[in-house]
């Protein structure tokens, strides 16, 4: 009995070294907070939108063929919205993002809605979609890596064969966009990709290709903030050449600049997003969150998590110590 | 009784008709190997052998029973519809409230109330104090139904059921949830081994107990750390969301508020289990048991308590409870059912040294921390939630599954109360 008590008190403290060593690979798997040096993304002047709603219907249509956000096998037409119940026909005008709707145009509504981009006695258009979050939540938490962030463009994109549909990407997406096919038997999560799997046709994201006044842009996030910050820097009333569909076009729209609300939105939101938006309206008013942390999200667990080596430590070392204490008199027994 | 030659051919019916027989003479105490041969028939028999608890005069022919298999039995449709039709389909769950009873009572709450296991198995293998040896194996067995529970729910929960294995393939260091999904299925099968020397002793089987026994400390070491983190972990689940949890709940300890309410109610639910199984079976438990682990609810309680007002203390204040909104007044029912009044009686020797007292004592500590894992899981996030347009109350086949999954469990341990040495050294 003696022997065989050294024995595996011995085989306790290996395999106590080899937990702190798979705690080694940890350190190296932490999130990074850095923006990647070619990342794309969309730059959505809610003063330039008319509410044409033409980059909700290119964006479903895009994203219905092999490779976007919304195929599945044997899909035969776009997932369209289906109206309520006894009006079911065909509809589709969602009123929501949803398992069938990754980008919607809302409309902000107060008093006798006489001016454009005006909080009191106004209206104002805005978009909702993923904003591809320079440190994303919805990566950082999903227990199979279903959810990425591409090294290279930083579009942050789903691969539904790694799912497990625990849906805790909904829960820790402070800007609640990932959405659920609640209707299906086996569902995927939904959200704007990016449109990434138009880049190697060299096309970009729908919904800037189809945008018609400029309103949403498309290209490298740190000239997208360029852009922003030199609108931002305007007169009202000055006139301003804003580029068309991309934000390197040469094809531009000269008009006049309205009175910007805020500065611009994705800067600091959950530590930066690569989607930037610029409004006439103040963004609380529009439904955006004012309590979204100023910092990246994952650092929140990656604090626990960091700590798991040492509790596996602590509890083998410290609980061999106690066991040979408290077993001492029991020994010669 | 029906002539089933009628239906299955002579061949089977005489056979079936003879084993009904025998079953109406015996019950399961039949002579199994007529039946499957003397190798298999031989294990059985001894599985089946309820001599060991013949003084708890436990009954399995009682109303009670009957009702706890029609509710399984509902719950197991419930489950196949939710497998053939989508989680949509059964519950009431919707974007903005994309987790929702299943997650908070039978995870958050089955873990939660497991936790007693880990305690009581240190208490005995590692810190050698010999008087709760007598309610180790029950506690144990009782963790390992908690999980069990925590286990079929979560894989009912998720929207792709038969892929739950992923996470133990596809590692994702950065997830807490990934954490949950290993520890869970660790910690089982750890429970599992530690459960498993009343099994190995009853068929007889020596060389698996005593290598069983020789790895034991180890295994209790193991399932500590184990449980440390697990417990911890449910809380970290919610660190990521301090613009959707409220206030009041949402704390960077949360991970430390899970883990220490979970200990309290861990202790809470042994002494109930331990008093509630001497009050329907015939067995005693020594009263110093009871009464130390009393003692164990209050020095966690207090810190408990003293955790939370530090939450309320630095965070929202404790004007955001008092203001009598619905939130304020779930926290103030969950912290005064769940922790003050328990810990003022516990304060009174007339309390603590009365069973019958300890007994309402423990009810209370768990109904509340239970209520805790209900706010943290469903009303804490239901500003944000419905602000986003959504509204939650469980389905009528969510709140089924979840009675179904409790009646699993309770007779679970009836069962195996039964058939194996749940109660070493209590009825010397």
């Amino acid at each position: 009995m003696k022997t065989s008590r050294r024995a595996f008190l011995k085989s306790l403290a290996g395999s106590g070294g080899a937990l702190l060593a798979t705690g080694i690979p940890c350190a190296q798997a932490r999130m990074s907070k850095e923006l990647p040096a070619q990342a794309v993304g969309l730059l959505y002047d809610a003063t330039l939108c008319v509410g044409c709603k033409s980059c909700m219907v290119n964006c479903k249509k895009e994203n219905s063929v092999p490779g976007g956000a919304l195929y599945k096998k044997g899909m035969t037409a776009p997932p369209y919205e289906r109206g309520p119940k006894g009006d079911e026909a065909i509809w589709d005008a969602p009123r929501e993002l949803s398992g069938k709707t990754l980008n919607i145009i809302k409309v902000y509504k107060n008093g006798n809605c006489q001016q454009k981009d005006r909080a009191v006695d106004g209206y104002a258009f805005f978009k909702q979609q993923c904003l591809h979050c320079v440190s994303p939540a919805c990566v950082s938490v999903c227990p199979a890596g279903a959810f990425r962030k591409d090294p290279a463009t930083g579009a942050v994109y789903y691969l539904a064969d790694k799912c497990i549909g625990c849906r805790y990407c909904q829960l820790a997406c402070p800007f609640g966009i990932p959405r659920y096919e609640w209707d299906s038997a086996w569902p995927e999560v939904r959200k704007c990709q990016l449109c990434r799997h138009r880049y190697h046709e060299g096309k970009y994201a729908a919904c800037a290709e189809f945008c018609p006044t400029g309103a949403t842009i498309f290209g490298k996030v740190v000239e997208l903030r360029a852009e922003a910050k030199r609108r931002l820097a305007l007169r009202p009333g000055e006139s301003y050449d804003f580029p068309l569909q991309r934000v390197d076009a040469t094809e531009k729209t000269r008009r006049a600049a309205a009175k910007y609300a805020d500065g611009v939105y994705g800067l600091i939101e959950a530590g930066g997003t690569q989607n930037i938006m610029l409004s006439g309206v103040s963004f609380d008013l529009l439904g955006f969150r004012k309590n979204i942390a100023k910092f990246d999200l994952p650092s929140l667990t990656w604090g626990y998590i960091a700590k798991i080596p040492w509790v596996f430590a602590g509890v083998f070392l410290g609980g061999t110590a106690i066991y040979k204490a408290t077993h001492r008199s029991d020994k010669e027994g | 009784m029906k002539d089933l030659t009628k239906y299955l051919g002579p061949r089977y019916g005489g056979a079936a008709k003879q084993l009904a027989e025998d079953f109406r003479k015996n019950g399961l105490g039949m002579d199994m190997t007529r039946y499957l041969g003397p190798r298999y028939g031989e294990l059985l028999n001894k599985l089946l052998d309820d001599s060991i608890s013949a003084h708890l005069g436990i009954k399995m022919n009682t109303p009670f029973t009957l009702a706890l298999v029609a509710l399984i039995g509902v719950a197991a449709l419930i489950a196949v519809y939710r497998l053939l039709f989508g989680i949509g389909a059964a519950s009431n769950l919707n974007d903005a409230w994309p987790w929702g009873l299943w997650i908070s009572f039978d995870v958050l709450g089955g873990v939660a109330m497991a936790a007693g296991a880990f305690l009581i198995a240190a208490a005995v293998y590692i810190f050698n104090w010999k008087k709760y040896k007598c309610i180790a194996r029950a506690s144990i067995l009782n963790a390992f139904f908690g999980y069990l529970l925590a286990a079929i729910s979560i894989t009912l929960d998720v929207g792709r059921s038969f892929v739950i294995w992923h996470p133990l393939v596809m590692w994702q260091l950065n997830s807490v949830m990934f954490i949950v999904a290993l520890h869970l299925v660790l910690y089982l099968t750890t429970l599992g081994t530690e459960s498993s020397p009343m099994v190995f002793e009853k068929l007889g089987w020596q060389g698996a107990l005593s290598f069983v026994n020789r790895c034991m400390v180890g295994v209790v070491m193991f399932g500590v750390a184990l449980s440390l983190l697990h417990q911890s972990s449910l809380g970290a689940n919610y660190l990521i969301v301090p613009g959707k949890l409220n206030p009041i709940w949402y704390s960077h300890l949360l991970p430390y508020h899970f883990l220490v309410s979970a200990i309290m109610l861990g202790l809470a639910l042994v002494s109930f289990e331990t008093l509630l199984t001497g009050k329907v079976f015939n067995h005693k438990v020594p009263r110093e048991v009871i009464e130390g682990l009393a003692r164990g609810v209050m020095i966690v309680g207090s810190f408990y308590l003293f955790l939370k007002i530090w939450h309320l203390a630095t965070g929202p204040g404790l004007g955001a409870v008092l203001d009598g909104s619905f939130l304020g007044n779930l926290y103030l029912i969950e912290m005064v059912v769940g922790v003050i009044v328990p810990l003022s009686l516990l304060c009174l020797r007339s309390v603590r040294t009365n069973l019958n007292r300890i007994f309402a004592v423990d009810i209370m500590v768990v109904l509340g921390v239970l209520l805790n894992r209900m706010n943290v899981g469903i009303s804490g996030v239901s500003e944000y939630a419905t602000g986003s347009g959504g509204d939650y109350f469980p389905s009528l086949m969510e709140l089924a599954l979840t009675v179904g999954m409790i009646a699993f469990a309770i007779l679970g341990f009836k069962i195996c109360a039964k058939y194996l040495n749940l109660f070493p050294e209590t009825h010397h």
